[in-house]
């Protein structure tokens, strides 16, 4: 047992353990954030450079005029997001949200599946006009297109 | 323990609040700035707000005199805040036309009736394609248009008292 | 009138708070001065004087009058009088009134209330409460005056936005606002207790009621607000990491971190310079969450209400605040005379472990929240969210609740493991059990199955404690320890039960059609239009039957707002004892059929009863230490009537933690 240690021994491996997890928690954060952080592309950047297929990404531009459809299932919706310059396919199984119109800005969160489609998980529509996502900004400064959407989750 | 540690905390404090005060510090980045700027108008025709202001139109600005197109909603607070200094600028001689955002004719008579109209035309625009159209991504904003139907400035957000000047300028410019 | 009454009543408070900053101040230096005597009168009138500025305002709203600014801007004539009053503090400037007002009451609490501590260590902690206060003060004041009249009354009220009419709102900020400020006790008593260095068990058990409460409030306030996304939201997730969510629970394990170091140092005086630490960084977060969240920094709020001169305000309190206090954290704790020591093997080093175990789990938040502010200071824009919080959070989360079920069972200073080595096996086999039955039966994700087999093991361990006791003669704050530990492993086999077996559908369906999920049918039965005030909805008639029992009606609908324009979906959901069928309508599919979306979800409600289960251990713990304090205080007073002693120093030591 540890008890034949010297007390000033036991306070040092104590404070060692606790130095260790906490190094320890600042690396695995660091290097976890390098990896799991999802980054915003644009259509012109995801053309460029594209993410790996299946890491987790936002996309956000405009909804093409005339790309949406719904598929014979009902649920699913394909449309084409574009920002004046490239343009990528999206494809998504879910609700969407009511402001969800073509011709409006969307930021869809998903990842590319390896044929090139984008695949939504979420679709972040927007649901105050005094509310402009930060992210966006990025948007305008690379492209023409005027977008205006609502990441924000609640609350 | 080593003395040094205890500065951790400290030292990890400061760093944050450098990063704080660096995004306090960039200019209000929300705005997103109009694309639109020295391009024409785009090709709409509204219908009017309100009974008492007529319709408006692209046409509308193709007469050879610059005004301010001032983008609002009846359900917008900042849209009453700026109520006094768009009426400062129509006393001023600025001819403001506007359009109302997914409004109520009801609701944008009362609004008027209670925050003033200082505006000679208004048009609703329900589904906000001029907004869209235009470049404007919230309310309100105020844009100057000149007399050719070119958009040449934009303001983002409630005019503030010091914005009168500003604006009256840029409609001066686009004379 | 009403309003300058208010007014009147905040600017008196400030200078009753300057007071006795300067009386608790002059004590430091010649023990007891006449000055000092103002101190606890000081704050107990400043507390009065708060919380009638706050009523004030909760008038104005209530009678709706319309000539002060805040009123106009946020209220109607036409609200329901539960709203009005919930939007006197839904707003900025009300929600520092009642910062301020929570916090003068708390000083006017302590002042007339604790005498356990050193008088000159009490002088310096009703400084410290003051010269926080003293800030706060001069923020409302002098930037965000929620007394404000306008040159001309309004017509009528801007406030009618039915999205903040929601009882959930109502209560939730005012709930995480109790809790952020007592922990601004904990707090004042650290900075006071380091002036002074007098950082005793004295100290820990002073300060331990109101990292106590404030937990309770905290751990509510998440459980509430979780609840509220959950079902308001429609996306059936019951956490997002939204930085909103984060602001809360940064504080939290912060203060269940503190919770614990100071039931060591009440204890077994140990954890000194830890604990006091621990009491700034539970403030600090408090302010910080509540910083990020007001100032408009993190999240996109209200583009035209972030104002950066308010920004620059709240951002000079924290680092004079904070930077204050870990600077004098940073000269002083050095100097602060280590505690008792205590074995590799004992409860304190149990204790120790999750302290660290819950820093790190802090960190890990903290670094994830603000991580998008760093990476867009060099222009590249990212979102951190569940790929990242949970795995990396569960790294820490496992073995903290490993040791969290064993660390109960051991003795203080030092014990031998084989002593518990029974126990151990019984929640160890559980927990291995449970592994091999779940990994056999099914085919789950690795975080769910490692949940599924804690919370068996913890569920079990948390018991333990009780074994050999007179349960009769158990104080109350054990049963606490046992209940609110035991409420942990009750929402922790929500959260995995909730992640490992939810079935979730999505399907276009015709009136009339049935859709499975799970164990449930649902038939649409109708698609109807309907309104409401100012919104306009589709709602969906289902009737649901678990398996094939008697059909049941639910309606969820998918509402329209007119102005503001805004949608929201509004769910419904069917509660039974082993979870919930959750489900939201969406639009049609073009060719008569509707979208509906169903999630089965078992034992999903388990998530917040666990949250209740821990906030009731909470209670009771709170309630055994103030009843173990005032039999202590009576005792104390006699034992010293009898003999003619002093009143202090004479105290037993603290029963158990």
């Amino acid at each position: 047992m540890i008890t034949g240690l010297k007390p000033k021994h036991q306070r040092l491996i104590l404070v060692l353990i606790a130095l260790i997890a906490l190094i320890g928690a600042g690396l695995l954060a660091a290097s976890a954030l390098r990896n799991q952080a999802s980054y915003f592309y644009v259509p012109t950047q995801m053309a460029e450079k594209p993410p790996a297929p299946g890491q987790a990404v936002r996309l956000g531009g405009m909804v093409q005029e005339g790309s949406l459809q719904t598929l014979a299932d009902g649920v699913t919706t394909t449309f084409v997001v574009g920002d004046g310059e490239a343009t990528v396919p999206v494809r998504f199984a879910g609700i969407l949200p009511d402001l969800f119109v073509e011709g409006s800005g969307v930021v869809a969160e998903g990842r590319l599946d390896a044929g090139g489609t984008f695949v939504a998980d979420n679709l972040l529509a927007k649901h105050d006009e005094n509310y402009v996502p930060r992210e966006l900004q990025e948007m305008t400064e690379h492209q023409k297109n005027q977008v205006v959407a609502e990441t924000e989750i609640g609350a | 323990m080593k003395r040094w540690i205890l500065w951790v905390p400290l030292a990890m404090f400061f760093g944050f609040c450098a990063l704080f005060a660096y995004h306090l510090a960039r200019p209000k980045t929300e705005f997103v700035a109009s694309t639109m700027i020295g391009r024409p108008l785009p090709e709409f025709s509204l219908r009017a707000a309100v009974a008492d202001r007529p319709a408006l139109a692209t046409a509308d600005f193709r007469d050879g005199k610059p005004r301010l197109f001032n983008v609002f909603a009846s359900w917008c607070i900042p849209c009453a805040a700026e109520a006094p200094q768009l009426e400062m600028l129509r006393r001023r001689g600025a001819d403001i036309v506007a359009v109302a955002i997914r409004d109520r004719p009801d609701d944008v008579a009362d609004f008027l009736s209670r925050y003033g109209n200082p505006y000679s035309r208004i048009g609703a625009d329900d589904l906000s394609e001029v907004q869209l159209g235009i470049g404007s991504s919230g309310v309100p904003e105020t844009f100057v248009i000149d007399g050719d139907g070119m958009i040449t400035y934009q303001h983002i957000g409630d005019i503030r008292a010091s914005d009168v000047p500003v604006l009256l300028q840029k409609l001066e410019e686009a004379r | 009138m009403i309003a300058e009454l208010g007014l009147a009543a905040l600017w008196l408070a400030a200078a009753l708070a300057a007071l006795q900053l300067v009386a608790g101040a002059f004590a430091q230096r010649d023990g007891t001065t006449e000055l000092a005597g103002l101190a606890r009168p000081a704050a107990i009138i400043q507390g009065v004087l708060a919380a009638f500025s706050f009523l004030m305002l909760l008038i104005l709203f209530a009678q709706t009058d319309l000539s002060v600014k805040l009123v106009a801007m946020n209220s109607h004539s036409a609200k329901p009088m539960i709203f009005k009053l919930s939007g006197a503090f839904g707003n900025h400037e009300g929600s520092m009134l009642l910062w301020i007002t929570v916090m003068a009451l708390a000083g006017a609490l302590i002042a007339a209330a604790e005498r356990r501590l050193p008088e000159r260590t009490m002088m310096a902690t009703l400084a410290a409460q003051a010269f926080v206060g003293l800030g706060f003060y001069a923020f409302l004041l002098f930037s965000s005056n929620p007394f404000e009249r306008l040159p001309q009354p309004a017509m009528e009220g801007m406030g009618l936005n039915p999205l903040l009419q929601d009882i959930g709102l109502v209560f939730h900020p005012p709930t995480l606002y109790v809790g952020y400020v007592g922990l601004s006790v904990a707090f004042s008593f650290a900075v006071g207790a380091l002036l002074t260095r007098q950082v005793t068990p004295d100290f820990a058990r002073a300060m331990r009621p109101w990292v106590l409460g404030a937990w309770i409030f905290l751990t509510l306030g998440i459980t509430a607000g979780s609840y509220w996304a959950y079902y308001e939201l429609g996306w059936g997730g019951w956490w997002f990491w939204d930085p909103v969510e984060n602001a809360s629970l940064m504080p939290w394990l912060a203060a269940t971190a503190l919770l614990h170091s100071a039931s060591v140092l009440a204890a077994r005086d140990a954890l000194r310079a830890w604990t006091i630490m621990l009491g700034v960084v539970a403030f600090s977060m408090s302010m910080v969450g509540t910083f990020l969240v007001r100032s408009g920094i993190l999240t996109s709020v209200h583009a035209f209400a972030v104002d950066p001169e308010r920004g620059t305000f709240i951002l000079v309190l924290l680092s004079i605040y904070i930077g204050g206090a870990l600077l004098l954290f940073a000269l002083r704790a050095g100097t602060v005379s280590e505690g008792e020591r205590f074995s590799v093997t004992s409860r304190e080093a149990a204790l120790v472990f999750n302290n660290v175990m819950l820093s790190a789990i802090l960190g890990i938040v903290l670094l994830g929240t603000l991580y998008p502010l760093l990476t867009e200071a060099f222009d590249v824009r990212v979102s951190v969210g569940p790929p990242y919080f949970n795995p990396v959070g569960a790294i820490f989360v496992v073995p903290m609740l490993m040791v969290m079920a064993v660390g109960p069972l051991l003795r203080w200073r030092q014990d031998n493991i084989v002593r518990i080595r029974l126990p151990m096996l019984i929640a160890g086999g559980a927990a291995l059990a449970v592994l091999l039955l779940v990994t056999v039966t099914t085919n789950i994700g690795i975080l769910p199955l490692l949940g599924l087999a804690l919370s068996a093991g913890l569920g079990i361990a948390s018991f333990m404690p009780l074994r050999g006791r007179k349960l009769r003669l158990l104080p109350l704050a054990t049963w606490g320890m046992v209940i609110a530990h035991f409420g942990i492993a009750v929402a922790l086999f929500g959260m995995a039960s909730e992640s490992a077996f939810s079935e979730e559908t999505l399907a276009a369906v015709e009136v009339g059609d049935q859709a499975e999920i799970g164990p449930w049918q649902v038939v649409l039965s109708e698609v109807r239009p309907t309104a409401g005030p100012n919104w306009t909805a589709l709602e969906g008639r289902l009737l649901v039957s678990y398996k094939g029992g008697t059909s049941k009606e639910i309606d969820p609908q998918s509402r329209n707002f007119w102005a503001p324009p805004q949608e929201t979906t509004e769910s419904a959901l069917v509660t039974r004892w082993n979870g919930q069928l959750y489900a939201v309508i969406g639009r049609e599919a073009g060719d008569g059929r509707w979208q509906l979306r169903l999630w089965w979800k078992p034992f999903v409600t388990m998530i917040w009863y666990g949250g209740i289960l821990i906030a009731l251990g909470g209670v009771l713990a709170l309630i055994g230490r103030l009843f173990a304090d005032l039999k202590r205080r009576a005792v104390k007073l006699r034992g010293a009537e009898r003999r003619g002693l002093s009143v202090r120093n004479v105290e037993p030591r603290d029963a158990g933690a």
